[in-house]
């Protein structure tokens, strides 16, 4: 093993300021989480211990649950996960084909949206999706002829879903993408032209067998901040329809139902529950997509 | 024959990374540019929305580009209060205060933990850097609750610290500068020991010039993260005198967001929210571009 370059005694003062965030707001959180979701917890009286109660209920008793939540959350979750990556390659692969002042302008247009996180999504929003007739797609589609009268957009279950997916796709180009343009162009000239004199003849087998190799350290990074994007995104239903629960359940997602059930009815403990579980999907899916693009050796 | 494979070398030359204009570019810009212009509506109307006057902010029909500008939304807004009469100048000044605080709290703490863990050597080593590998993917929303019992057992309920500090806890940002570290060369940080320096004058003179890209990505993160923040200040915070600006901006987007004044006060304000984003990331973009090109997921 290698010499340390300068003293040990100092490494604990250098660890310590992160270190005491670190589990004051990650590490206690979550064992508290999993000790709570094997309690009933009211915040009134002391947790009561009912082993895995809440698991059991979870799965087999919450109706609005399995019927709404999860559902909807895998829709979710393919979509601005899944479609949302895709798309975020598309358009750093797009832009690293074009010329640098172009590419840093409309890098900047794309990125942008991902800035109005929170707050400004839904004040940005709901103007374009007022339900009155002032509401700019309301007007846009009267005026079309395409509907007689305004929609409720915001409060329809037909419509709420799908508006969320826009929304946080619009919005979801963020350092994922950046660290995945950034990669790309950082693949060497010297790759492509050994690979064309190697036999490969379009741009579709160029990514294949060049780009999506050489920037895959980026790849699984833009991955892995999708699909965190994808779980911090999801109050958008909440923001945009103004309530919780969302309108018929519709756009009611793990998160939103975690809040319901811990910030609206107190149920600590079963709201803890929902937590864990929602980690350990988190979990599955980051060895997934470690699997997909980390190193095979 | 000889034709064909010009062709093919121009193909190899716009591999990635164009240095000139080519014809073959035209298409991506084909659908780039729509593209584009979809993705940047929304943010032209945030610009262009504080500008209305009210009458035109509820014209019938809607119009989207503003006739007569004005400034009216923005005095109107400072001249606002909240419901506990506190200016809206003072919510502004607390966002700026745990925006300063934590960008630059975070960039020190991220930057002696990535030091730590790059350059040193200790057991724990390699686990701490796996822990907060599989952190990067966490979720905070996730634990909202139990944080809320950490912040109220530890006695940060409603201090003004509960805005900054569950902010300054960013895997992201100690992976990307522990990752940035592990690329000086040992034998520079040797040299500075030779010449009698210490830890700390070792991270300002060698560690803080050699990272500054990666600093940068870090200040964006954390810029953008106590920006936006509302969450602390409605779950963590009673006092209003202690909350921030987001948060003020979305009980005026629920409350008074249908009310006449309310409308064009909230594009006011949407717009102080969104332009120091905008234009701290313009100035520190091309530095981020830099790291992530050098620190992807090994």
């Amino acid at each position: 093993m290698k010499k340390s370059l300068t003293g040990k005694h100092t490494v604990p003062l250098l660890l310590a300021p992160y270190s005491i965030v670190f589990l004051m707001f990650i590490a206690i959180p979550v064992i508290v989480a999993i000790g709570l979701s094997l309690t009933y917890f009211n915040t009134m009286n002391t947790p009561r211990f009912i082993g895995l109660d809440n698991y059991i209920n979870l799965f087999t008793n919450d109706s609005v649950f399995m019927q709404y939540v999860l559902p909807n959350t895998v829709v979710y979750a393919v979509f601005v996960g899944g479609v949302g990556y895709l798309l975020s390659f598309f358009l750093a692969w797009s832009l690293s084909q074009i010329t640098r002042w172009p590419r840093t302008i409309m890098a900047i247009i794309i990125y942008s949206p991902s800035m109005t996180g929170g707050v400004l999504l839904s004040t940005v929003w709901n103007v374009i999706f007022n339900g009155d007739r002032t509401g700019y797609l309301n007007y846009f589609l009267m005026k079309l002829h395409l509907i007689d009268q305004p929609v409720q957009w915001l409060q329809s279950s037909r419509f709420l879903m799908p508006i969320m997916i826009l929304v946080t796709l619009w919005s979801s180009m963020g350092v994922g993408f950046l660290a995945i343009l950034a990669g790309i162009l950082n693949v060497d000239r010297e790759q492509y032209e050994a690979a064309y004199i190697d036999g490969v003849s379009n741009r579709f087998q160029e990514i294949i067998y060049v780009t999506i190799p050489n920037a895959r350290p980026q790849m699984l990074f833009g991955a892995v901040m999708a699909c965190v994007n994808t779980f911090q995104s999801s109050g958008v239903g909440v923001a945009l329809s103004g309530s919780n629960p969302t309108p018929n359940y519709a756009g009611q997602l793990i998160v939103t139902h975690i809040e319901d059930y811990g910030f609206l009815r107190y149920e600590m403990g079963y709201a803890a529950a929902i937590s864990v579980v929602l980690l350990i999907g988190i979990r599955l899916l980051s060895s997934g997509a470690n699997r997909l693009f980390g190193d095979r050796d | 024959m000889k034709l064909r494979r010009k062709r093919r070398l121009r193909a190899i030359s716009c591999g990635a990374n164009p240095q000139h204009f080519d014809r073959s570019q035209i298409r991506i810009y084909l659908y780039l540019i729509p593209i584009c212009i979809v993705m940047g509506l929304p943010i032209l109307f945030i610009f262009v929305n504080a500008f209305k006057p009210l009458d035109e902010l509820f014209a019938f029909p809607p119009r989207f580009f503003v006739r007569n500008p004005t400034f009216d939304n923005f005095s109107n807004l400072f001249a606002l209060t909240s419901s506990s009469n506190i200016p809206v100048s003072h919510y502004l000044f607390n966002s700026v205060i745990i925006t300063v605080v934590t960008v630059f709290a975070s960039m020190l703490f991220s930057l002696s933990a990535g030091y730590a863990l790059s350059k040193k050597r200790f057991k724990a080593r390699s686990l701490l850097f796996q822990i907060n590998t599989i952190a990067l993917m966490f979720v905070s929303v996730s634990v909202s609750i139990p944080r809320y019992f950490v912040v109220v057992y530890s006695g940060l309920y409603n201090n003004f610290l509960a805005n900054i500090l569950p902010l300054l806890c960013m895997p992201v940002g100690l992976f990307l500068l522990k990752q940035f570290i592990d690329q000086i060369p040992d034998s520079l940080i040797e040299a500075a020991v030779i010449d009698g320096a210490g830890d700390f004058t070792i991270l300002r003179k060698v560690i803080v010039p050699m990272t500054k890209p990666a600093l940068s990505t870090v200040a964006i993160l954390a810029f953008q993260s106590a920006w936006n923040a509302s969450d602390a200040s409605s779950l963590y915070i009673t006092n209003d005198s202690l909350k921030s600006f987001a948060y003020f901006l979305s009980t005026i987007s629920s409350t008074a967001g249908n009310s006449v004044a309310g409308k064009g006060v909230g594009a006011a304000a949407t717009l102080i929210m969104f332009l120091p984003n905008l234009i701290v990331f313009i100035i520190l973009q091309s530095r981020v571009m830099n790291t992530m090109a050098h620190s992807g997921l090994k």
